[in-house]
């Protein structure tokens, strides 16, 4: 198919905005009379708010409003920001007389100042009864453990007294039966760290009243239709008196897909009548915030001589910390996208989620995905060499292929039974094709070790993820035309920062003819745009996306019809493009301002449509991992060399920003890999929660990376596109894992992979 | 409190502010409708509020207001002239290194005091340059593609 807008490297259709500074984001906003808000954390890990008096508080000049558990309706909710009935439990309140970690929170306060803030925080008299608390997972479901949700009106949790928020089992086949009949099993154990999203705009919501006191909540959010409906909830008032606005976003990573600060800046909001702003400093940002969920995983897979994987099997252990957000739907995915990569005939995967006093963990792209295919790719290089067998060449044997049914995701869906998975697209091979020539995969595995103390090794890893949630994931959007002939987008969607805006305005514009620059869009705002769930699960460019294309071709149907009166002639024989309608014989021609004023003026017909799309099966987009370390065997260190991410998005609609896309989600993961890890001390408390001691990588760090595009055309997506977010996120670790082991002969089960626990290890196996 | 005046030139124009001794730069600047100067750590880690003062890449977080007295800050919204863009906007533009858009200004701020002073970087002096500013959404590859690219046109510029 010849396109003209979709697959071209189009400038962004917000990027003028962004490059001068412009006002563009949440705070980028200046409100008469606006307070500023704060919250109280909690100093401990586990506690009960025995007396709270915020008398004093109240009484400092320039404090308008204290809240504490005591002044705000009890209503058990999740922050998850998912489709209602969200899959989270509901054991999350406004504001609660019991603290389960450090920086829970204890009371919140606005005031015409930061400083008068700062100060009321200090004012308010809090006396706990400090409770045990449990921090390492491993003793969560003891007998004996503290229970953490002892409140009774929680619902949702799977056991409550043995701190399991989830549990999930699935199998297909018979792994026991399975197992028996391979020639070589391999089972190991792997631990996996607590990464923080660090979006470079931290978490942040300006609430006020309006003209007509409807609460307006402008906020940095992934989320604006759930957040929407959970302060409804939350606050108690009908959707209708609630307007959230989506700005521009400094990143979200998942991390804002999550109603975080919405309800208690719209209480402040409605407490104060007056603008109140909530904005996390980069500390708060850190363990007020969420991570990704720290897991322990067994891995066991066993193949037959001939290299056929037989078994898989996955078990984990993994915590959700304080809260249950998106607990069971991250883990779920650990199996439900990461087991089927390969056709084994049983699989198996079981998990327990678990509470502890700790942050509270939630999405994060890759969802669950980076630690479960950080365990099933080392273990698959294991059984690749205990085959004899290029580990290349036995993940081409055994990964799923074009035509295959993916049965564990009818069993596992979004904290349900889900819908099965038939690969419609998949650019794997070329994947490994191009990676392996990209990296010099050949002439790396053969490669002589080299003398001295670096030693330099090559691995790969395969992963997948899905492209929307199968039978939930749904979007709108809407399209009018303008005199001018161009036309305005409202699409409900919410670009993060990723792209989405331009992402839909192509497809809106290759759709309708007409160049990008006749699309104006407007996205994510609730009151002047239709609904979407949000920007999550790579949803965005094939949900939206393909919302958007339907609503452009019922638009596209009117305007051919009013063109096909002023051509004399009828609309099946109309094309468009270059802005301009013609028959397709070229002959006749009008342009789409001509047919614009038609319309409006002698026809007195608005030319609009609007359209709503989901699918029922989530296609994964693809993607291969290869990484050249070196490894310093005297400090422990391991340095990537060249990194190269080959992805098989579908259609990229435009190239430029899909391989942005795949440069950024493998720096995240490179970091998750080697350094990044929010450390917690001993009673709970974040021991690192600042970018001097929580390493993320500077543009001097990063390695030599390759960006590679392997397109398919899938069926269920608009012009054949996927998604890319997120899979490039979930290849760094194995395959740098792999690398190592190819460099020095030790495996690391760990991440992040850090210099001591190498040392460790290679000298536990005699190599130094 | 006690209020001083201080007088700076900022993007070229002459202002005369009232401030806090205390106020730092990146709070009075974006109090003043600055809002290409960000707000990502408060502690000089990030780079988000990176402006120019006297052609030195600074992160306002770290400065008080009172400190750039008598100064001249360059902050993004003053690298365009006339309406029209500079030429590490437009490559930042063309070669897709903008996402979120929110390490943006900082980024461009520190390559143009690069470039000011060294108008032929490597690579290696491109990422030197920007390693005071975190960006979660690129990889930075091609925000230095960007800079490299801008640093020909801007030579080649009559």
């Amino acid at each position: 198919m010849t396109t003209s807008v979709v697959g071209k490297n189009l400038r962004k259709v917000d990027g003028v905005r962004l490059v001068t500074g412009g006002a563009a984001f949440t705070d980028d906003i200046r409100l008469p009379g606006l307070l500023i808000g704060k919250i109280l954390p909690s100093p401990h890990a586990h506690a009960r708010i025995v007396r709270i008096d915020a008398t004093r508080a109240r009484a400092l000049a320039g404090v308008h409003a204290v809240l504490t558990y005591k002044d705000v309706p009890r209503v058990p909710h999740t922050t998850a920001g998912q489709a209602w009935p969200e899959p989270s439990p509901y054991d999350t309140y406004l504001l609660d007389n019991k603290v389960r970690f450090v920086g829970d929170r204890v009371a919140a306060v606005a005031a015409e100042t930061r400083a008068i803030a700062e100060k009321a925080l200090r004012l308010i008299e809090v006396e706990y009864e400090v409770l045990p608390a449990v921090l390492d997972m491993e003793r969560a479901m003891d007998p004996g453990a503290p229970v953490i949700h002892d409140e009774p009106d929680s619902t949702g949790i799977y056991d409550r007294q043995r701190n399991i928020a989830g549990y999930i089992l699935r199998e297909i086949g018979n792994v026991e039966e399975g197992f028996r009949g391979c020639d070589v099993v391999i089972e190991r154990e792997f631990r996996t760290g607590r990464q923080q999203h660090c979006a470079i705009e931290p978490h942040i919501s300006i609430a006020w009243l309006d003209e007509d006191a409807r609460l307006v909540i402008r906020t940095s959010t992934q989320v604006p239709y759930h957040s929407r409906r959970q302060c409804a909830m939350i606050l108690q008032i009908p959707v209708s008196r609630i307007h959230v606005i989506k700005p521009r976003i400094g990143g979200g990573f998942g991390g804002k897909q999550e109603m975080l600060l919405e309800d208690i800046t719209g209480a402040l909001a409605l407490a104060t009548r007056r603008p109140v702003k909530i904005e996390y400093t980069r500390e708060e940002e850190f363990y007020m915030a969420r991570t990704r969920h720290p897991q322990i995983l067994r891995m066991k897979m066993g193949a037959t001589r001939d290299g056929t994987i037989v078994a898989s099997q996955m078990t984990v252990v993994a915590t959700t910390g304080a809260y249950g957000s998106h607990s069971t739907t991250v883990q779920g995915n650990t199996g439900s996208k990461v087991l089927p990569m390969y056709r084994a005939r049983h699989m198996r995967f079981q998990c327990h989620v678990l509470y502890t006093n700790a942050p509270v963990a939630g999405a994060f792209r890759g969802y669950g995905c980076p630690q479960g295919f950080f365990a099933q790719e080392s273990v698959v290089d294991e059984l690749a060499r205990e085959l004899k067998l290029d580990p290349v060449a036995f993940r081409r044997q055994n990964a799923i292929r074009l035509g295959d049914i993916d049965r564990l995701s009818a069993q596992l869906g979004e904290g349900r039974e889900g819908l099965p998975r038939v690969i419609r697209s998949c650019g794997l091979n070329e994947c490994l094709d191009r990676g392996a020539a990209a990296i010099g995969w050949e002439r790396l595995r053969k490669a002589r070790r080299r003398p001295g103390h670096l030693k330099r090794g090559v691995g790969v890893s395969c992963t997948m993820q899905g492209s929307g949630i199968a039978g939930i994931d749904w979007a709108s959007a809407f399209l009018k035309m303008n005199e001018d002939g161009a036309f305005f987008l409202q699409a409900g969607a919410s670009d993060v920062g990723g792209g989405a805006d331009t992402v839909l305005a192509q497809i809106a514009a290759e759709t309708l003819g007409v160049t990008l620059d006749k699309i104006v869009i407007t996205s994510g705002d609730t009151d002047t745009t239709p609904f979407d769930v949000g920007a999550y699960a790579s949803s965005t460019t094939i949900i939206s996306g393909g919302a958007v294309r339907k609503a452009a071709e019922k638009v596209r149907g009117q305007v051919f019809e009013v063109a096909a009166r002023m051509l004399d002639t009828t609309p099946d024989k109309l094309v468009c493009g270059a802005n301009r309608v013609s028959t397709s014989d070229g002959l006749k021609r009008v342009t789409m301002a001509a047919v614009a004023m038609q319309a409006m003026y002698k026809d007195k017909l608005q030319i609009m449509d609007g359209a709503s799309h989901y699918n029922t099966d989530s296609p994964p987009p693809f993607c291969v991992t290869f990484a050249e370390v070196e490894v310093d065997t005297q400090t422990g260190q391991v340095r990537v060399v060249h990194l190269v991410s080959a992805v098989d998005p579908g259609t990229a609609i435009n190239p430029m920003q899909a391989t942005g896309q795949v440069e950024g989600a493998v720096a995240q993961g490179i970091g998750y890999a080697l350094t990044e890890e929010l450390l917690l001390d001993e009673l709970g408390r974040p021991r690192n929660p600042n970018f001097l001691d929580y390493k993320m990588f500077t543009a001097k760090d990063m390695p030599k990376l390759t960006a590679i595009l392997a397109e398919t055309d899938e069926p269920l997506g608009p012009y054949g596109a996927k998604s890319i977010s997120e899979v490039p996120i979930n290849g760094p670790a194995p395959a740098i894992a792999n690398a190592i082991y190819h460099a020095v002969g030790i495996r690391i089960r760990k991440l992040p992979i850090r210099p001591e626990d190498v040392l460790r290890e290679l000298r536990d196996c005699g190599a130094v | 409190m006690k209020k001083l005046t201080i007088r700076l030139t900022v993007n070229a124009a002459a202002r005369e502010w009232s401030i806090s001794p205390g106020d730092l730069l990146l709070d009075v600047l974006r109090r003043e409708g600055y809002f290409g100067v960000k707000r990502g750590c408060e502690k000089g880690e990030c780079g988000a509020c990176t402006v120019l003062v006297d052609g030195r890449a600074i992160n306002s977080c770290l400065m008080f207001a009172a400190q750039a007295e008598g100064r001249e800050v360059l902050t993004i919204e003053g690298l365009g002239r006339d309406g029209a863009l500079h030429p590490l906007q437009e490559a930042f533009l063309d070669h897709g290194a903008v996402q979120c858009g929110f390490c943006t200004p900082g980024m461009i701020l520190a390559a143009k005091a690069l470039l000011d002073r060294n108008p032929d970087p490597s690579e290696e002096q491109v990422r030197e340059a920007m390693t005071g500013t975190y960006c979660r959404c690129t990889g930075y590859v091609k925000p230095v593609e960007a800079v490299l690219a801008a640093a020909k046109a801007i030579r080649r510029a009559p």
